[in-house]
Formats: C-alpha cells, structure tokens, sequence
C-alpha cells in the first residue's frame, strides 16, 4: 500500500471516483478546496487551536501497567482518545471537515452516522460553529443506541433514521449520498470514514495523523524507543489510517510490525481488504488471528 | 460500429419523430414476469428499453427504484438472471436494449465476461451510473470491442471539462441528467435543462435524451422540443409497484407508455 494517493485518488489497486455524474463537479471543489486549504497556515493554525483546546489535544499516552503485568509480555501502552471531547477521536476529522465547509461557504452540514459517534461528533462540530445540522441513521442502529441519538437531538442536530434496505450504516450513507446529490449548492457531507470517493479517504486520513504523529512522539519520550507491534482497531478504517500517516515507513522504521484488529462483525466486510493489504494475495475466510497490515 | 440503438436514432431522424426510452427494474416483481412488461411497453410504443440491474445501494437514484431493487433482489435477480431476460426479450423483439447499473455486480460479474455475454444475449449498449470517465477507460475498451454502445450521463453540475469528456467516451446516444438530485418524479421540469443541451451539441453530434424526473405527457412534450428522446423510469416502476398483483399490469403499462407517446404530438 502506498502512503500517498495518485492524481486520480488511487491507494494502489483501491481508491478512485465512483460517484453518479451529478456529484463529480462538487466533488472536483472538494478536492480543490481541501487542497487549499491545508496548504493555508491559517487553516492549520485554526484547526490546530481547536484540536488543542476545544477537543482536549494532546491526549495522553497511558503506561497500563495492571493490563502489563497481568499479560506479561510486553509493555503495553494506551494512546487514549477516548479522552477527547465526545469521547472518540471522530472529533479529530469532524473538526477539520468542518473548517474546510465553512472556508467553502456552505450553510448546511450532512452526515451518516452507524453507532452514532461520527454523528454526535459531527452535531458537536456544527454547534460549536453555526452549521445546520441532519444526521442520517439507520433506524435498527438508533433502536440500538438510543444514547447517542438523544445526544444528537441535544447539540441542535435532526437525526434523520433511514428505514430502507438494512437500516444500518451502508444505508444511511446511500441516504446521505442522495441528500447531497439533491442540495449540492449549499450542503458538505462531513463523511465519516476513509470510504467514499477520493479526496475523502485522503482527508479523513490526513485528519487523523495527528493521532500516530503524537503517540511516536510520547512514546519516544517515554520509552525511548518505538514500539515492537502497533495494534489498532479497524471499522469503517480511519482509526488504523490515523497510525500510517505519509513517511510512516521511516518514521515507525524501527517497528516490526502492526496489527490490524478488527471486530468480528466487519470482519467479514474486511476480509478482504486486509487480507490483500498484508498478503496480495486472494482472501480467505474470516482471518484468525487478525490479519496484520504492513505499514 | 451500429448497434440497433445507433440505428434507433438514425431512423427516428429519418422519420423526423422522438423517441421515447423507457427504464424498468429487471425482476421486479419477478424475474419472470419482466419479459412480459417490456413486452407491454414495446406494444405501447417505447422505442428504446433500459433494463435496470437491481442493486442494494442505489445512490443514484430516489426511493421509487430503490424499493423496486430491493423486490428484484428478494426475487432472486442477479445480473445473470437480468442477461437471461434479455436473452428472452431479444428472442421476441428488436427493440434496443440498453443495460442500466451500478459497478459493483459489474465488478462482481466480471467486466470481460460481462461485455462477452451482454452482445450475446442481445443487448446494445451500457449506462454504468457510478463509472466516472476518469475511471471508464478499460470498461469502454471492454463494451467497444465487444460491439456494445457506452452511454454516459452529464448533468447540470458537470464542467465544460467534463462535458467533452463524456461526449468523448459516450456513443449511442448522450443521457442527460435533467436536475441534480436523484431519479424520481417530479412536478414541473428544472430550467437547467435548456443551457446543459446547448452545452452537450456544441461539443457533439450524438444524439441526446434527457432523463430524471419525467412522468407526464406533458413532461415528454416540453422536453421533446429539445432532445432526440425522454426517458421515463420512477414512473413506469411505480406502476409496476402499485399493480404488482394485478392481473391488468401488463395493459396499464402499455397505456401509460402510449400516453406518455402522445406528448410528442406528431413527431411521435
């Protein structure tokens, strides 16, 4: 896998643009608009002052000291993000997503949400900077997280459920995807994972690094050293992108490896993926251990 | 290269009539009774049929056709089933038969085999809905050679840049989008249809249809002024999803098709 996407938005075999025509103008802005922008020190320096003081940046990086002794293996350290405002890094990305709509001038933020996190992040993010707000959910994941949907509604949010298909997260998306296709001129979809057409996957990654630059930095304080193994968990996958920031091969250059871990659940859905991430190979069935990734 | 759907519009430029295409969900309510509804439009007079391949997550297009997939997919459809209906309507008609689908069963099928076995089960030409041109190189090579037609969508949003290219990579004809949103019926048709056409003939000569959000005669007659052919879908699928069980579908369904005809007036 490589680092940085070509022209196009192609991650090696994956990435691209497959979107109906009516979205590929906006998202050719987005593309234009984001590039722009992290170009732009004042953005950064924005985006830098809420990260610190409205998200709670830098987490810190936690010596789990009864989880190493009890294991006795290694020395296990925690890079807590669950520290951050909201309680999950999605913060992170929401935050610069939002900057980026507002530079773009648009009025009205969009969003799909699966658990409800990215949503709860994205409906904190339009209060704190004055965007109207729709969230799309499934309605079988706002039965099953209730709290997170009450949250929403509390931040000024419309949480919009979504009865088709599944009525989980790939159809809250599709949902989402036709909101915007129909209210283009005034709207930004703020999606919430390294999917969709490129320059999302490229964004929310470039959003997240934050999250690898600063744990190498508080482990080589702590420890003096880089780790052996890096384990992250992997869902939709921003969270595992947030650790392979670009020039990551040098600067992880003494870890042997990672490990992906992913829920049971997506297991299946990622199969694949991880499995020709690590191998190249063709997929087999759900990977036990976990599949590991190459970074 | 002329498919029938090349030769569909040389012939209505000859008679100095529209055309008039119409989109169904292949295997709602069934994979068996789809053959059977084409058939019905054929009769009431649509000149070109799209047959849409159902899909689980159809962002293109509005609730209407997305309930319609989601039939065709509990009834078993898979692509292979969509070829077979083709395979079943082509043994009984010439009618241009233009597949309409998402690139995910494409990519599941098989790009390669999936162009081999369309030309061999009587299809003309492909409407991919989510192959941007910049990602549409190897896919138009594949349909080409295999002597299909690739038909591409512009819509009021794409860039004169954008334009040219899907002039470029299109034949058969050019679909234009005439909002931006998704399909589905609406009330009166978006403005923004006039400069997008004007834009489309000044970089082509291929001839153009205009689709999304046409339901009436009336509907067909103002955008008759100034394409080749209209396109109705969400219309006909909803027809379809309202007399599913009626005995009586295949007649209503050539009737509204004769219906929304006649809004072309005498150049039908």
């Amino acid at each position: 896998m490589t680092s940085q996407p070509d022209a196009g938005g192609h991650f090696g075999p994956y990435g691209g643009r497959y979107v109906p025509e009516v979205l590929m103008a906006p998202i050719e802005e987005l593309e234009a608009a984001y590039l722009a922008a992290r170009g732009d020190p004042a953005f950064q320096t924005e985006l830098a002052g809420l990260l610190r003081n409205f998200a709670g940046r830098p987490t810190p990086l936690y010596f789990a000291k009864h989880l190493t002794e009890t294991l006795g293996g290694a020395r296990i350290w925690l890079k807590r993000e669950d520290l951050l405002h909201t309680g999950a890094h999605k913060i992170n990305n929401c935050l610069g997503q939002a900057l980026l709509a507002r530079r773009m001038g648009k009025r009205r933020i969009i969003a799909e949400t699966g658990a409800g996190q990215h949503g709860v992040a994205t409906a904190t993010v339009c209060a704190l900077l004055g965007f109207e707000c729709v969230v799309y959910m499934g309605e079988e994941d706002m039965r099953r997280q209730r709290l997170n949907v009450f949250r929403m509604r509390m931040l000024g949010a419309r949480v919009q459920g979504v009865s088709n298909g599944s009525a989980t997260l790939k159809d809250a998306i599709s949902e989402a995807m036709r909101d915007w296709v129909t209210n283009v001129g005034e709207t930004y979809y703020l999606l919430g994972s390294a999917l969709g057409s490129h320059p999302y996957p490229m964004m929310v990654r470039d959003f997240h690094k934050i999250i690898g630059e600063e744990a190498r930095r508080q482990i080589l304080d702590a420890e003096g050293r880089l780790p052996d193994t890096l384990i992250a968990c992997v869902g939709g996958g921003w969270n595992s992108s947030a650790l392979k920031p670009a020039g990551a091969a040098t600067r992880w250059a003494s870890t042997r490896r990672a490990i992906a871990a992913a829920h049971r659940a997506c297991c299946k859905a990622l199969t694949a993926t991880c499995y020709r991430m690590s191998t190249g190979r063709s997929p087999s069935p759900t990977p036990s251990p976990p599949a590991s990734i190459t970074l | 290269m002329t498919t029938r759907i090349g030769r569909l519009f040389e012939t209505l430029k000859h008679q100095n009539r529209k055309g008039l295409i119409a989109y169904l969900t292949a295997g709602d309510p069934s994979p068996l009774r789809t053959p059977a509804l084409v058939a019905a439009m054929v009769r009431g007079g649509a000149d070109l049929i799209e047959l849409g391949v159902p899909f689980s997550d159809p962002v293109a297009d509005g609730p209407v056709i997305q309930r319609a997939g989601e039939r065709a997919l509990k009834a078993g459809t898979t692509l292979a089933t969509v070829l077979d209906i083709a395979r079943q309507v082509r043994a009984a008609s010439e009618v241009p038969l233009l597949l309409f689908t998402y690139l995910n069963p494409v990519l599941r099928y098989g790009l390669e085999r999936l162009a081999a076995d369309a030309a061999a089960a009587g299809i003309d030409g492909c409407l991919l809905t989510d192959a941007s041109v910049e990602e549409a190189q190897a896919y138009v090579e594949t349909m080409h050679r295999h002597g299909l037609d690739t038909v591409f969508l512009a819509a009021p949003t794409s860039t004169p840049r954008r334009i040219k290219l899907v002039a470029q990579y299109s034949t058969g004809f050019v679909y234009l989008v005439s909002r931006t949103g998704v399909t589905g019926v609406q009330e009166s048709l978006s403005a923004s249809v006039a400069p997008l056409v004007q834009a489309v003939r000044a970089v082509t000569g291929l001839p153009l249809a205009v689709g999304f959000g046409i339901s009436t005669p009336a509907h067909v007659a103002e955008l008759g002024r100034q394409v080749e052919a209209v396109v109705v879908g969400s219309a006909f699928v909803h027809l379809i999803e309202r007399n599913a069980g009626s005995r009586t579908l295949e007649t209503q369904l050539e009737t509204f098709t004769r219906e929304l005809k006649s809004g072309f007036g005498d150049s039908a």
